[in-house]
C-alpha cells in the first residue's frame, strides 16, 4: 500500500516533469540502442559516443576530497578480497550482517560438519574390513522422527530473526530525502525531485582504455577502484533516511549497494522503493545486478555520503536548491499520501534546471 | 502397441533371450535412427548428453579463461572463443551468449537427457520388470525432438541477437531484454529450441508415468519399487506440470517479440515481472527435475555398496514426493529483489526453508543406510559419498539464500553461482557420474577401469571444490553474476577458480580415457558385478541385457 501510495503521489506530483523529460529523451536514447545491432562495422568509440563529458565541460579542475569527489577508504564500501560480507553502514545492513555472520553461517558450518563427521564415522566403522557382516536394519521410527523434527526446530530458529529482519526492512522511518533512480543501457540517472537535481552517472574508464574518448575523464584512484568508479556520484546526506524510487527505461537493471544491504530491481514501467540510512560518511560502490545486455558489467553505482552542509553545497553545485520550507518537506515525507501539494512546490522550480539537463543529455546522445 | 506385441511372443526362459536378440536385432540405421527399444534410446540419450556436456563444459572453460584475470583477454579473440570483432560491445555481448548457452546446454541438453532420457529409459523398465517403455515410438520422438532443439540453440549463435551474434539474455530469457532488448532472430531460435526441448520432456514424462503406473511386473507394488524409479516418477510429474508453463511463458515472449503483444511490456498494460513469475513457476521445479533422479541413483548406489537395504524406504520415497510438491510453491524466492510485498517475501522465505526438512531426511537416511553396513569403495560409491557431502554444503547455502531479507545482499552475486553449482555441478553431475559408473557394466557388458575411475573422482572432487568454494567469497564480497570483467579486488579468488577448472578438466579427460579404454578392452562384466548388495531387477539380467528382456515377466514376492 505504501508503495502504491508513493507511486501515485510521485506520478501525480513531483515526477511529472521527470516523465516528460524521460519521454523527450527517449527518442534520442533509443537511437544508439537501435544502431547498436547494426554496429558490426562501427569501431569501439562509436559505441560509447553517447557518454557525456560533463565533468570536463562543467568542472575543468576536480579537487580530490571536495564534495562529490571524496577519496574512498580502502576496504570500506568496496570489495577488498575479504572472505565475508562487506562492512555494513546502515542499521538494516548491520542487523542482516549480524544475522548472517553470527547465526546463519555458524549454523551452516555446524550442519555441514555434522554431516561430514557422521559420514566419515560411518565409512570408517562400517567399511567391509571392519564390519564384514552387514546388519539388515532399515527402520527406526524414533530416529526418523528426530531427524525430521530437529531440522524443523532449527528452521524455526532461523525463520524468527529472518522474518524480523524483513519486517524492519519494510517499515522504514519517514524519508528525509527521496532519490529517483533510473537504470538505462548502460548508465544510471539520478533525480532528487525535491532539490531540483538530476544527472546521469557513467562508469569512468581507465586511462589506457582504447574505448575511452579523448574528452572523457579517465579514472584515478581518487575516484574509486577500476570498473566501480563513476563520473558523477550520487551524494546523499549522512544520518538521513534516503528513499530510493527505482525504475528503468529500457530493460531490467538492478540497483545494488552491498554496503547498505540493498538491492532493488529496476523494472521498466514500475516504481519500486527501497531505503537506506547511512551513518558513516564515505564513498560506497555497487554494480548493476540484473543482466541488462552487453555492458551489464560496466554500469557501476557510486554513492557518496556526506554531512548535511556538504550535501547542501553539492545540491547547489548541481544547479539545485535546498527546499526553502523545510517543514513542508518533512511533512511530505511523513505523510506520503498527502504529498501532492507539498511535492508540487519544487516542481515549479525544477523546470529552470531541467531544460539544461535535458539539452545536455540530448546533445550527448 | 509394439510393447504388447513384444511381450506376446513369450520365450520360456530368459537364457534364450541372448540368442533371440541376436536374431532379431535390426540393422544399424533402423536400430539407431528408428529405434523403439528403450535401451537403445537410453544409449542415444547418453551419447547426446556426453556431446552436449563437452560443448557446455568447453563454454565454461572459455568463461573461466576470461575471468582468470581482470580485463578482457579472451572475448576479443576469434569466434567462437571470442566475438571475432573489434567492437567492445560485441565482446561483452559474446560473454552473455556464453553464459546463456552454458546454462541452457547444461540444463536441457546435458543433465536432463542424461538422467531422465539416459538412465531413466535404460533402467526404469529393467527395474520394474517391464519389457520396454509404454510408448516406444513416442520414446523415439522424444529423443529426436531434442536433436533439432539442440541445433536450434547452437544455430542461434550464428545469427544476430541484437548487439552481436547469438542470444545474450541469460538462460532465464527475462523480458524485456529478450523482447525489445534483443533484435534479430537469435532469441527466436532459442525460444523455438526450448519449445522443442519442452515437448520432448513432456512426451518423455507421459511415457514414464504410464510405464511406471501400468507396466510393473506382478508383485512390484508402488511401495516395492526401487527408489530410482520413485525419483523418475516424481520427476516425470514435475516435468508434466512445469514444462507447459515454460512453453506458455516463452510463447508469450515470442508474440511480444514478433506480433506486437504486450504481455511483458508496461507500455501496453503488461508487466515485466509476470514473465519472471511464469518462468520460475517452471524454473524452480526444474531444479528438482535435475536433482531428484540423482537422489534416486545415490540411494541405489549407497544401498548396493553398503550391502544393506535403504534405510527408511518409505520416508525416502515420500520425501521426494514432498520435495516435488513443495517445489511448486516456492518459485518467487528467485525474485526476492523484484520489489514484491513484505507478505510475499515472508511466505516465500518460510515455504522455501521447509524444503530443507525432506532434504535433511534424505541426507540422514543415506548415512543411516551406510550405518551398520559393510561398505566397499568402488568408484560409484565414491561419487555417491561425494554427492551427499557436497549436496549438503549446497543445501545449507540454499537455506541462507531462502531468507528474503538476507538475499538482498547475495541475490545475483557469485554466492548464488556457488550455491547452484554445488547442488547441480557437484550434486546432479556427481549423481550422473555415479550412475554412469554404477550401470556402465550393465549397459556395456564391460567393466570400467577402477583405478582410472577413482582418479577421475578425486581429481574432479578437488577440482570442482576449488572452482566453486571461492565463489562464496566472491559473492559475499559483492561480485555480481554474469559480468565478463571485474574490479581487481576479485582477482585472487577468480584465479583460484580457474585453476580449479583446469584440475576438473584433467579429471574429465581421465573419464574419457576410461570410457574408451573400457569399451574397447574392459573385462567382461558378469550379470551382477556388485555382489549381494545389488538387489534390484536389472542385476538379474545378463550384462548387457538382451535386446528384449523379460519375455517372461519376473514375479516379485
Amino acid at each position: 500500500m505504501r508503495l502504491i501510495g508513493w507511486a501515485i503521489a510521485l506520478a501525480a506530483a513531483g515526477l511529472t516533469p521527470a516523465a516528460a523529460q524521460t519521454n523527450a529523451a527517449a527518442p534520442a536514447q533509443s537511437a544508439p540502442t537501435a544502431t547498436a545491432p547494426a554496429a558490426t562495422t562501427v569501431t569501439p568509440p562509436a559505441g560509447t559516443a553517447q557518454e557525456p563529458n560533463k565533468p570536463d565541460a562543467a568542472q575543468p579542475a576536480i579537487v580530490p576530497g571536495s564534495v562529490g569527489h571524496m577519496i574512498p577508504t580502502a576496504g570500506v564500501g568496496e570489495p577488498d578480497g575479504r572472505k565475508g560480507v562487506q562492512l555494513q553502514v546502515t542499521p538494516i545492513g548491520q542487523e542482516a550482517a549480524s544475522f548472517h555472520n553470527d547465526w546463519l553461517l555458524p549454523l551452516c558450518a555446524a550442519i555441514s560438519i555434522l554431516v561430514l563427521v557422521l559420514l566419515v564415522v560411518a565409512l570408517i566403522r562400517f567399511r567391509r574390513g571392519a564390519n564384514p557382516t552387514p546388519s539388515r536394519n532399515s527402520h527406526n521410527t524414533t530416529i526418523e522422527v528426530i531427524w525430521t523434527l530437529v531440522p524443523v526446530l532449527v528452521l524455526v530458529a532461523i525463520a524468527i530473526p529472518s522474518i524480523r529482519l524483513l519486517r524492519h526492512q519494510y517499515t522504514p522511518p519517514p524519508a528525509d530525502v527521496t532519490v529517483k533512480v533510473t537504470g538505462h543501457q548502460w548508465y544510471w540517472s539520478y533525480e532528487l525531485p525535491d532539490y531540483g537535481v538530476s544527472f546521469d552517472s557513467y562508469i569512468l574508464k581507465e586511462a589506457n582504455d582504447p574505448t575511452r574518448q579523448a574528452n572523457q575523464r579517465a579514472r584515478t584512484d581518487n575516484d574509486g577502484p577500476p570498473l566501480l568508479a563513476v563520473d558523477n556520484r550520487l551524494v546523499i546526506p549522512q544520518g538521513k533516511v534516503v528513499k530510493f524510487i527505482v525504475t528503468a527505461d529500457d530493460v531490467i537493471h538492478s540497483f545494488a549497494m552491498p554496503a547498505f544491504w540493498i538491492k532493488q530491481d529496476a523494472n521498466p514501467g514500475q516504481l519500486h522503493e527501497t531505503w537506506a540510512k547511512v551513518d558513516r560518511p564515505g564513498v560506497y560502490f555497487g554494480q548493476c545486478s540484473e543482466l541488462c545486455g552487453a555492458r551489464h558489467g560496466f554500469m557501476p553505482i557510486a554513492i557518496e555520503v556526506v554531512p548535511q552542509a556538504q550535501f547542501a553545497q553539492w545540491v547547489g553545485q548541481n544547479g539545485g536548491h535546498m527546499p526553502g520550507a523545510k517543514p513542508a518537506v518533512a511533512a511530505a515525507a511523513a505523510a506520503p499520501a498527502n504529498v501532492t501539494p507539498a511535492a508540487a512546490e519544487p516542481t515549479g522550480a525544477t523546470p529552470a534546471t531541467q531544460p539544461a539537463t535535458n539539452q545536455a543529455a540530448t546533445a550527448q546522445n | 502397441m509394439s510393447t504388447t506385441a513384444d511381450s506376446l511372443h513369450l520365450q520360456p526362459h530368459e537364457a534364450h533371450d541372448a540368442h533371440h536378440d541376436a536374431d532379431h536385432k535390426p540393422g544399424f540405421f533402423v536400430r539407431w535412427f528408428m529405434s523403439t527399444n528403450h535401451k537403445d534410446i537410453g544409449t542415444l540419450y547418453l551419447i547426446f548428453a556426453i556431446i552436449a556436456g563437452i560443448i557446455g563444459g568447453a563454454l565454461s572453460g572459455i568463461m573461466r579463461w576470461e575471468l582468470m584475470e581482470p580485463g578482457i583477454q579472451v572475448l576479443n579473440r576469434a569466434w567462437p572463443i571470442g566475438a571475432g570483432t573489434a567492437n567492445f560491445d560485441e565482446w561483452t555481448h559474446h560473454w552473455n551468449v556464453l553464459i546463456t548457452a552454458h546454462g541452457l546446454i547444461m540444463i536441457f541438453f546435458m543433465v536432463m537427457p542424461a538422467m531422465m532420457g539416459g538412465f531413466g529409459n535404460w533402467f526404469v523398465p529393467l527395474m520394474i520388470g517391464a519389457p520396454d517403455m509404454a510408448f516406444p515410438r513416442m520414446n523415439n520422438i522424444s529423443f529426436w525432438l531434442l536433436v533439432p532443439s539442440f541445433f536450434l540453440l547452437l544455430g542461434s549463435t550464428f545469427v544476430s541477437g541484437g548487439t552481436g551474434l547469438g542470444a545474450g539474455t541469460g538462460w532465464t530469457i527475462y523480458a524485456p531484454l529478450s523482447t525489445s532488448g534483443s533484435s534479430g532472430p537469435a532469441v527466436d531460435m532459442v525460444i523455438f529450441s526450448m519449445h522443442l526441448a519442452g515437448a520432448s520432456s513432456i512426451l518423455g514424462a507421459i511415457n514414464f508415468i504410464t510405464t511406471i503406473f501400468n507396466m510393473r511386473a506382478p508383485g512390484m507394488t508402488l511401495h516395492k519399487m526401487p527408489l530410482f524409479v520413485w525419483s523418475v516418477l516424481v520427476t516425470a510429474f514435475l516435468l508434466l506440470l512445469a514444462m507447459p508453463v515454460l512453453a506458455g511463458a516463452i510463447t508469450m515472449l515470442l508474440t511480444d517479440r514478433n506480433f506486437g503483444t504486450t504481455f511483458f511490456d508496461a507500455s501496453g498494460g503488461g508487466n515485466v515481472v509476470l514473465y519472471q513469475h511464469l518462468f520460475w513457476f517452471f524454473g524452480h521445479p526444474e531444479v528438482y527435475i535435475m536433482i531428484l533422479p540423482a537422489f534416486g541413483m545415490v540411494s541405489q548406489i549407497v544401498a548396493t555398496f553398503s550391502r544393506k537395504p535403504v534405510f527408511g524406504y518409505l520416508g525416502m520415497a515420500y520425501a521426494m514426493v514432498a520435495i516435488g510438491v513443495i517445489g511448486f510453491v516456492v518459485w518467487a524466492h528467485h525474485m526476492f529483489t523484484t520489489g514484491m510485498s513484505v507478505d510475499e517475501k515472508m511466505y516465500f522465505t518460510a515455504a522455501t526453508m521447509i524444503i530443507a526438512v525432506p532434504t535433511g531426511v534424505k541426507i540422514f537416511s543415506w548415512i543411516a543406510t551406510m550405518w551398520g553396513g559393510s561398505i566397499t569403495f568402488e568408484t560409484p560409491m565414491l561419487w555417491a559419498i561425494g554427492f551427499i557431502f557436497l549436496f549438503t554444503v549446497g543445501g545449507v547455502t540454499g537455506v541462507v539464500l531462502a531468507n528474503g531479507g538476507v538475499d538482498n545482499y547475495m541475490h545475483d552475486t557469485y554466492y548464488v553461482v556457488a550455491h547452484f553449482h554445488y547442488v547441480l555441478s557437484l550434486g546432479a553431475v556427481f549423481g550422473i557420474f555415479g550412475g554412469f559408473y554404477y550401470w556402465f557394466p550393465k549397459m556395456s557388458g564391460r567393466m570400467y577401469n577402477e583405478l582410472l575411475g577413482k582418479l577421475h573422482f578425486f581429481l574432479m572432487f578437488i577440482g570442482v571444490n576449488v572452482i566453486f568454494f571461492p565463489m562464496h567469497f566472491l559473492g559475499l564480497d559483492g561480485m555480481p553474476r554474469r559480468i565478463p570483467d571485474y574490479t581487481p579486488a576479485f582477482a585472487y579468488w577468480n584465479k583460484v577458480a580457474t585453476i580449479g577448472y583446469m584440475i576438473t578438466i584433467a579429471g574429465v579427460a581421465i573419464f574419457f580415457v576410461n570410457l574408451i579404454w573400457s569399451l574397447a578392452a574392459g573385462k567382461k562384466a558378469p550379470a551382477n558385478p556388485w555382489g549381494e548388495g545389488a538387489t534390484t531387477l536389472e542385476w538379474t539380467l545378463p550384462s548387457p541385457p538382451p535386446f528384449h528382456q523379460y519375455s517372461t515377466l519376473p514375479k516379485i514376492d
